[in-house]
């Protein structure tokens, strides 16, 4: 469908509809303006922006209906309630309890325009040609599958694509540069008895064992095989120096929402943890110095990614796969990219971003004028540079990948018992 | 109560509720008692009958030397359980006593009840938010107390700890146990006290051997109320105590979003078994269908 063929009628109601968006209606050739559809978009809350859905609806005339609940309630829903949703957007470590099920489609990727375009990360696990970490669940291990219904991961790139990517980042340890007074370098400074009762780590056990994985390598405990695929015995280990930690009184609270590790953080209750990088923003538009430190032994990365239940058929299906296309196609991402994100089309996004923003953000370069979040608070002063530098040194320096690992019940029974010491 | 046998209306007047019970209560818990012998990998359960689960949480109990995790979390969980009735069950004592005989006009009552319900108007979240710049390390009572130099360093212990969790329980629950005192107190025939008094008990003594033994029921009631709130609770242990205090319900919890469920159904009907328990033994001191 392309804007000549619709009826004018049809044009001008959706023009009135998209005159609230500078771009309006004109710039998609999609026009709905019967039959109203509504998409329901089962994520978490840190993804689900009323920005990007309303100007989709401007665009298209889809309505989507945001879902928001916790990382692991998404998962829970995807493999009890698959009626429930028309879109997912998960992690792809949870891949690995969803896809299983049956309760995923494979997406075809010869009606995602932009499919030969996501960034080598996700494909090949390569950033800029250089292979980087793949311990635990990396998304290139998860990313194919065989044919649209199986229910086993394709080891070589297929046609199918288990998930579309949407946002992923590389996280590390929040700290506040003005209480800490001294340059942080190693993930170990977390159980440093220097920052005794200040430090916080996050209660989502296949998270924390992660962060807790990478303070017991640059400690020098231990090296393991694989952080994301622990055996028992590592399990034991890694949750015996929490345990020592916390029973010695390093830790002030344990973290799950968002919002706690902001909180916890603004008001200096915590001067080091493990933090997201949107959390760190939201520090920062306080007013209040936060820095999302790199550190020597590298990144613990995750990536996100939109998925179709099979229960969606006929024009919902359609609808989904315009809403990635949409997706794909730059807005969303220049919108991502400027919270601190990274989006899965790069060259789309670029050119939906003005040319000194792009090198802010992706290129590690000085910023030539102030730097404002989306909904225009100041994040960044002309001048400064982003944490962690450019995209390939971000992303390159990617140690591990947030995992679902095979003693994974073993490990939810430790981590229980690190919560109750 | 009449001699005569409750004839057929009586059975029809009770149906609709019974069955509302026996869909929305009874049906689940069995439910849940019969998936807790289930086996289940990471995506699917598999109908079984084991007790490999109830095994599992009790796995290292037998262990002398350093407590299990579950008894230690059971133990951590009657601990607040006590502490949070006793507190409760003196302020709500006290303030039903002074809503019930010192406030006269019913005005007045209707009023400071609303002033009581006020914890309740805001979600947990923001609550424990709002705790953060009264007991934090920057918060409003370490810098007072730091201002007029009574203390050098700001008091750890105020938030994330024991204390700060039965601080916000006390604040939250005090009501369950004011209500039914109240309710109870105001069945109390003036008469009665006139009469200690004429009989010349000094005011603790009408207290004790009047009001109390005749508050009974709603002490009953609401020690009810608070410990089952108290025992499943894991939402405000979790958020006071800086998700580093355990409690059986964060365990259950935590199994759920992680699709244990039959390991957490195993843990829920363990929870509920002891808790009616704690229930049954209340219900002997008092016959509460009796005396409501």
């Amino acid at each position: 469908m392309s804007d000549t063929t619709v009826p004018k009628s049809l044009a001008r109601r959706s023009l009135i509809k998209g005159a609230a968006a500078a771009t309006g209606a004109m710039a998609f050739p999609y026009v709905r303006a019967a039959d109203p559809i509504t998409l329901r978009y089962l994520g978490t809350a840190v993804n689900q922006d009323k920005a990007i859905a309303e100007k989709f609806k401007a665009d298209t005339g889809i309505t989507i209906q945001y879902i928001p609940v916790t990382t692991d309630d998404v998962t829970k829903r995807a493999v009890t309630a698959p009626n429930s949703f028309d879109l997912i957007d998960t992690e792809y470590f949870s891949l690995k309890k969803i896809l299983p099920t049956g309760n995923l489609l494979g997406i075809d990727t010869k009606r995602i325009k932009n499919a030969d375009k996501i960034t080598t990360l996700f494909t090949k696990g390569e950033v800029a040609g250089k292979k980087v970490g793949d311990q635990g669940t990396a998304p290139k291990k998860v990313m194919y599958v065989a044919s649209p219904t199986a229910k086993e991961f394709s080891a070589t790139p297929t046609q199918f694509m288990t998930l579309i990517p949407t946002v992923y980042n590389a996280d590390t340890l929040g700290i506040r540069p003005d209480l800490i007074k001294r340059p942080i370098e190693s993930w170990k400074e977390l159980l440093n008895p220097e920052f005794k009762g200040k430090a916080a780590i996050l209660n989502i056990p296949s998270i924390g064992i992660m962060d807790a994985a990478m303070v017991v390598e640059a400690a020098g405990l231990y090296k393991y095989p694989d952080k994301g695929n622990m055996t028992k015995k590592e399990i034991d280990l890694t949750i015996k120096t929490l345990i020592e930690a916390k029973k010695a009184g390093q830790f002030r609270a344990l973290w799950k929402d968002f919002n706690e590790s902001v909180n916890l953080m603004a008001s200096g209750e915590v001067v080091i943890q493990s933090m997201w990088s949107p959390a760190v923003t939201a520090v920062r538009t306080k007013g209040i110095a936060c820095t999302f430190q790199p550190l020597k032994e590298g990144y613990r990365a995750w990536a996100a990614g939109f998925g179709v239940p099979k229960t969606v058929t006929g024009k919902k299906a359609d609808a989904v796969y315009e809403f990635i296309n949409w997706f794909l196609d730059g807005w969303a991402g220049a919108y991502l990219n400027r919270q601190g994100y990274y989006s899965a089309v790069l060259e789309t996004a670029k050119a939906k971003m003005e040319a000194y923003e792009w090198a802010y953000w992706m290129e590690g370069k000085a910023a030539t004028q102030d730097i404002k979040s989306p909904n225009g608070d100041l994040l960044a002063k002309a001048g400064s540079v982003r944490d962690g530098g450019s995209y390939e040194t971000r992303m390159g320096g990617i140690a591990c990948w947030n995992a679902i690992m095979d003693e994974n019940a073993y490990m939810v029974q430790k981590w229980n018992e690190f919560v109750a010491a | 109560m009449s001699a005569k046998r409750p004839g057929a209306l009586a059975w029809l007047q009770a149906t609709p509720f019974a069955l509302v019970f026996l869909l929305f209560l009874v049906l689940p818990l069995v439910l849940v008692a019969a998936v807790s012998t289930w086996h289940a990998s990471d995506y699917e359960l598999i109908p079984a009958f084991s007790a490999q689960n109830y095994i599992d949480v009790f796995n290292g109990c037998a262990n002398t030397s350093e407590m299990c995790v579950t008894l230690k979390t059971y133990l951590s969980t009657f601990k607040f359980c006590f502490l949070v009735w006793a507190i409760t069950l003196v302020i709500g004592f006290m303030v039903a006593y002074f809503l019930a005989f010192h406030v006269r006009s019913v005005g007045a009552q209707t009023l400071l009840f609303i002033v009581c319900t006020v914890p309740f108007w805001t979600s947990n979240v923001i609550r424990m938010i709002s705790w953060v710049p009264l007991l934090g390390r920057n918060g409003v009572i370490n810098q007072g107390l730091q201002g007029l130099g009574l203390i050098d360093s700001p008091i750890e212990w105020l938030l994330f700890s024991n204390f700060s969790v039965v601080l916000a329980f006390v604040h939250l629950y005090t009501m369950f146990m004011i209500v039914p005192i109240f309710n109870s107190m105001m069945r109390i025939d003036r008469a009665l006290i006139e009469a200690a008094r004429d009989s010349g008990a000094s005011g603790w003594q009408t207290v004790w051997n009047v009001v109390v033994p005749l508050s009974r029921t709603g002490i009953i009631i609401g020690s009810i109320f608070v410990i089952t709130i108290v025992m499943g609770d894991f939402v405000t242990i979790g958020v006071m105590g800086g998700q580093q205090i355990a409690s059986v319900g964060k365990i259950i919890q935590v199994q759920t979003s992680y699709l244990q469920f039959p390991m957490a159904a195993a843990n829920a009907v363990i929870l509920l078994v002891i808790t009616l328990m704690m229930i049954w033994g209340l219900t002997r001191l008092v016959d509460i269908r009796k005396e409501l």
